[in-house]
């Protein structure tokens, strides 16, 4: 550097601007400390935070998430008529606020990506003061998100997630999923799709190659060949595929007679619908009628692959069509609100955003600490999926899990499946370890 | 050598460090003011003002610039879980491996410039974003991301009895506003680095390259060793930038490999101004904003900010509005970057450049007022 001709006047202009700019950080660290716990709220209300994809090709499921979580805020200020808060056993929740703060959200688009999910989570708990951050529509972004919240001493309550990690090998103290996973769908399905076709079956997979797609397809094989099924091919294609045809044409002469289908969201429509108008489904194989299987089945992409969905057997996580008290409140008053019925999606969302609510007036305090504990082995029963357990050996929902069909003939687009057959949760449950991964200890610091 | 070349690189040091260390007081009032956003900003930044050496500079626009930005990250959340949590060896690690990975392409790429160029480098971005969301699953856990976990060896740590479970930098957390300034200090050294590229003879070369190769090949000079040189600044730059990311939020995952993150850094310096030191910046915080801030209005926030309307015009206003913002900001930065281009193709700089001229123009119409504004002797 040339200090040649540094004078006084300049030495102390430039030390004066110097010690501003290092004193400038302590003015923004100070304010920030005294608190109980991250983002404590102090005034008359409580914000929430959802953050769900409202870009990209899961934001129609995103988009109805978000609508549930609107409904879920306000039943719980006590607007509307009270939805499942009605039904739902194990609730101390009153219809004003929880712990009487009135609730109020903010909500951003993760675009179902791992790093906008998780800056649109940061801003909402660093710069609106979020207690909780709630929404997901893929494991990534649930996965990053959920670590996210759990190094920022936030809970996260997930959204909609299937693969195994969210709960598995990733799992984390701060979070909680309610949505089931992909080896629940293989233990459900397996039995129900070897009474209908067959136990002398032999399938062919082809899977989406990442890790959903994978442990997927995992539990699928493994749950049909203790069955007696036999598989006769395993094909991985990529991510975003929209051609399928490479993939389908070996299908016919492979030897198998049942072709599964580990994809979701529009490859899954593109797979299944290009598989349909191969006439995969009129053929026979082995002296069998040729079946087509998805194992994961998302109501909005049902409906856009329309008539190809007839007669499918796939697992959902919840339907509108259930008939018990809390499923028909919660159908009810979405439908007054938004004019068609409620999918899975919005389904999770807002049963996880009552979850959390209720574990907060539990535990009378916001604090992760408190709401952990009472969340963690908490039962309850009336928000449509049955009598539920939240495991506190790994923060994972075990209810009952549906089989679900395509509609024959549907009335409307909404009535594009029916329920097939109610699993038990007994059928579907696991070791808490059987992924290894540790929950860690609670964080409840910023 | 001395620190600056001119006292105008100086004033242009100064102020830009000036406004950079006050970004979270002028910031705050725009919504942006708090440390996740500004980190971005800063981490942007370092990988636009990189690709500008490239793009802006030498004149090789590439498409896969997000490859080396992912491969940063990847290195440097290795180097926390092998190492240390400590930030400076995981970017020094995620430098190096963003200038070898370069390199490596760059030896297959830089054969080819123009079109073929972008292509190939396309092509490596999209098949390093493959190879990590599957193939390399051991390395980068596929899809759900590299994490850090308890039970990582941590080497350094272990040895030193360093504990924490966040990077750090010696106890200091890089979350919030320390991890905005300590990203503040590397974009100014990248900002002066790239500064003092731009003033030397190298700086030169890499101009006239973009000017014509061909002719600048015919004068003597040997144009290939300059291109790769810019090719693997400009990689470390974004191996960096990649580590930066990490450092700030200790998770890898191969999304930012894929293509639309090579193309919005592009997007990025073009908006700002391709080949100017200030342009790229300005881009990447413009960007970073409106997939922020602007993505997150709802309808309920902008009633709240027409309530001054009356009631029908309100709704009215609202109305025109909201498929401009919320999930609708794509449409608006997509409407921006047209008028940028059609109209200011030299980006934001280009316009600021003319106001400023507009400005001295009028003033020097006015003889008498502009010997009223010379300063007292």
């Amino acid at each position: 550097m040339n200090f040649r001709n540094v004078d006084r006047r300049r030495f102390l202009k430039t030390t004066a601007i110097a010690g501003a700019g290092l004193a400038m950080p302590t003015i923004f660290t100070s304010a920030s400390r005294a608190q109980e716990f991250c983002n404590m709220p102090t005034g008359g209300s409580v914000t929430f935070g959802f953050s769900v994809p409202l870009s990209g090709p899961y934001g129609d499921e995103g988009a109805d998430q978000l609508r549930g979580y609107e409904l879920a805020v306000q039943h719980l200020n006590g607007e509307g008529d009270g939805g499942m808060l009605n039904t739902f056993k194990g609730s101390v929740l009153k219809g004003n606020g929880v712990l009487g703060k009135k609730v109020e959200f903010v909500s951003g688009d993760s675009q179902a990506l791992a790093d906008a999910g998780r800056a649109t989570s940061n801003r909402m708990i660093e710069r609106d003061g979020a207690i909780m951050v709630t929404g997901s529509v893929s494991s990534a972004e649930a996965i990053a998100v959920q670590s996210l919240c759990s190094d920022k001493g936030i809970i996260y309550m997930a959204g909609l997630t299937h693969s195994n990690d969210t709960t598995g090998k990733d799992k984390r103290r701060n979070g909680f999923r309610h949505f089931f996973n992909a080896y629940m769908s293989g233990q459900a399905l397996a039995p129900v799709i070897v009474d209908a076709y067959g136990a002398d079956r032999r399938a062919y997979h082809i899977t989406a190659d990442y890790n959903w797609g994978w442990s997927q397809e995992e539990s699928i094989v493994e749950a049909t060949e203790s069955l007696g099924w036999e598989t006769a091919e395993r094909v991985l294609t990529p991510l975003g595929t929209s051609d399928y045809s490479q993939w389908l044409t070996p299908v016919a002469n492979s030897g198998a007679d049942v072709l599964v289908l580990n994809h979701y969201g529009n490859d899954m429509a593109n797979a299944l619908t290009q598989a349909v108008q191969f006439g995969l489904r009129e053929r026979q194989a082995n002296g069998k009628n040729f079946e087509i299987v998805v194992p994961m089945f998302s109501d909005l992409n049902a409906q856009a692959a329309g008539d190809a969905v007839k007669d499918i057997l796939g697992t959902a996580n919840w339907m509108w069509k259930l008939e018990d008290e809390g499923t028909q409140a919660f159908v009810r008053s979405f439908g007054q609100a938004y004019g068609h019925p409620p999918s899975q999606s919005a389904h999770t969302g807002y049963v996880q955003a009552l979850l959390y609510a209720n574990a907060c007036e539990r535990a009378g305090t916001f604090n992760p600490e408190g709401v952990v504990e009472a969340l963690e082995d908490f039962e309850f029963d009336g928000l449509g999926d049955g009598p539920t357990l939240y495991r506190g050996g790994d923060h994972q929902c075990f209810k009952q899990v549906l089989v679900v069909k395509g509609n024959e003939d549907p009335e409307d687009r909404f009535d594009i499946q029916d329920v097939f057959q109610v699993v038990d949760s007994e059928q579907i449950l696991y070791e808490d370890d059987k992924w290894g991964g540790e929950l860690g200890p609670i964080r409840s610091q910023c | 050598m001395t620190f600056y070349k001119t006292r105008k690189d100086l004033l242009y040091l100064a102020i830009f460090a000036l406004v950079i260390v006050a970004m979270p007081l002028w910031l705050k009032p725009f919504g942006a003011g708090y440390p996740d956003l500004m980190q971005r900003f800063m981490i942007f930044g370092v990988f636009a003002i990189g690709f500008n050496i490239l793009f802006g500079m030498t004149g090789y626009l590439s498409f896969g610039h997000a490859a080396f930005l992912g491969a940063g990250s990847y290195a440097a959340v290795w180097s926390f879980k092998l190492l240390s949590l400590n930030p400076i060896p995981a970017l020094l690690f995620a430098m190096v491996v963003g200038g070898v990975f370069a390199a490596l392409v760059g030896v297959v790429s830089l054969r080819r410039s123009g079109i073929y160029f972008s292509i190939l480098t396309l092509a490596f971005a999209q098949m390093s974003y493959s190879l990590a969301y599957s193939v390399l699953m051991p390395i980068t856990h596929g899809d759900s991301g590299l994490q850090l976990a308890n039970t990582d060896p941590r080497v350094l740590d272990r040895l030193f009895g360093a504990d924490g479970t966040l990077p750090n930098l010696f106890g200091l957390s890089m979350h919030g506003m320390y991890g905005f300034y300590f990203c503040a200090l590397i974009l100014l050294a990248c900002f002066y680095f790239s500064m003092r590229l731009d003033n030397s003879p190298f700086g030169m070369a890499l101009r006239a390259i973009k000017s014509n190769q061909t002719r600048m090949s015919y004068t003597g000079f040997n144009t290939k060793p300059y291109a790769r040189t810019a090719f693997i600044i400009s990689g470390m730059y974004a191996g960096l930038a990649g580590g930066m990311l990490a450092v700030t939020d200790p998770l890898a995952g191969a999304e930012r490999m894929q293509w639309t993150a090579s193309g919005e850094v592009v997007l990025m310096t073009i908006l700002g101004g391709a080949g100017t030191l200030l342009g790229p910046f300005i881009g990447a915080v413009i960007i970073k904003y409106f997939e922020n801030i602007f993505s997150a209005f709802s309808d309920a926030k902008l009633n709240e900010i027409f309530a001054f309307l009356p009631d029908g015009l309100q709704d009215f206003i609202v109305m025109i509005v909201s498929p401009f913002v919320g999930e609708g900001w794509h449409l608006t930065l997509g409407i921006m970057f047209m008028l940028i281009v059609i109209f200011l193709p030299g980006g934001i700089m280009e316009g600021c450049r003319r106001v400023m001229k507009n400005l001295r123009r009028r003033s020097s119409e006015h003889p008498t007022r502009r010997s009223q504004l010379k300063p007292a002797e």
